[in-house]
């Protein structure tokens, strides 16, 4: 079973390189994009026998070792796409 | 005294902290690696500078788990000194030893410099023997040294006065342009609430020798040997 889990800073954690690449969008052109904040994305191979169980176990990894919850939360998706 | 040197794959200032004990300040220092479950009765730990697990996830997120760790816990909450330097600082961040989290400078530049830190605190460990409000010229060579914690928990930190290096100007003032990586509050390094556990982004141990530039690390390594050989703090064996 496969799950998606998306790390990213919480909002009131400054992003140097989100506004890095907000600038260089500008100087592009696109004006349109008002802010980015860069994360990071995991994709879990994972061994178990019924969707909760592989949620359950994205979580804990998510948890313990993916996020840093001083400075990041996450999110995560079971392969059927359904979010948790 | 006895130094333990905690080497993680990919550590790089472990014998530059080695050298610092051993040669330059004539102590006993032994090189800890990272799967050991031992300190082998070592009075004062260091997890030096470097890359542990090629920074990869986050600075010190793997290193944390390694299995050596599980015993710095248990000697830091015995009231053994711990120093982290640079990606050691970063480790005991995310162990939760130190509170508070590292972000990209703000720069985005790997920044490698010599850098003024001014001593907050003198009642600790590893900074006893310095004066209260000494600057010290010290490098430092990082990319991630942006600390930061949520405002409730700087507060904390000032309140129990934990914020044992700030980055200054010549005077001892923590101005902007002295700030090399966009730190909240201009922190360089903190201590634990006991005090015994201590954190800083800049490189004391390579600012032992007039030879490298500046000679004012010493104090650090000074400050802890005559803390342990005067039995302030515990010998956390």
């Amino acid at each position: 079973m496969r799950a998606r889990v998306f790390v990213t800073l919480k909002p009131s954690v400054f992003d140097p390189q989100g506004k890095t690449v907000t600038d260089a969008l500008h100087t592009l052109g696109y004006s349109a994009v008002k802010d980015v904040r860069q994360g990071k994305y995991f994709e879990l191979d994972i061994d178990a026998t019924c969707p909760d169980e592989a949620r359950s176990l994205a979580e804990e990894a998510a948890e313990k070792l993916l996020s840093n919850p001083v400075i990041e939360s996450f999110r995560i998706e079971l392969a059927d796409g359904a979010a948790v | 005294m006895k130094f333990a040197v905690v080497v993680f794959p990919g550590s790089n200032c472990d014998h530059d902290a080695h050298y610092a004990a051993q040669h330059v300040l004539g102590q006993q220092a032994e090189y800890i690696w990272h799967k050991e479950t031992t300190l082998k009765g070592a009075d004062a730990v260091i997890l030096p500078g470097g890359f542990a697990h090629g920074d990869y996830l986050r600075t010190g997120a793997i290193a944390r788990f390694s299995p050596i760790m599980a015993e710095v816990q248990k000697f830091a909450a015995a009231g053994g000194p711990v120093l982290g330097i640079c990606n050691g600082f970063q480790v005991l961040l995310e162990a939760g030893l130190l509170p508070g989290a590292m972000l990209r400078n703000r720069s985005l530049k790997y920044q490698c410099e010599h850098v003024l830190i001014k001593v907050e605190q003198t009642d600790t460990p590893f900074t006893a023997s310095c004066a209260a409000g000494q600057v010290l010229r010290i490098p430092i060579a990082h990319g991630e040294g942006n600390y930061y914690a949520e405002p409730e928990v700087i507060a904390r930190l000032e309140r129990n006065r934990q914020v044992v290096f700030r980055y200054t100007n010549a005077e001892g003032v923590a101005t902007d342009d002295a700030n090399p990586n966009g730190s909240v509050a201009n922190i360089a390094g903190l201590c634990s609430e006991q005090r015994n556990v201590v954190g800083l982004m800049p490189h004391p141990e390579r600012a032992c020798e007039m030879a490298l530039g500046s000679a004012d690390g010493l104090i650090l390594f000074e400050s802890v040997i005559k803390a342990v050989t005067e039995g302030v703090v515990a010998a956390a064996r």
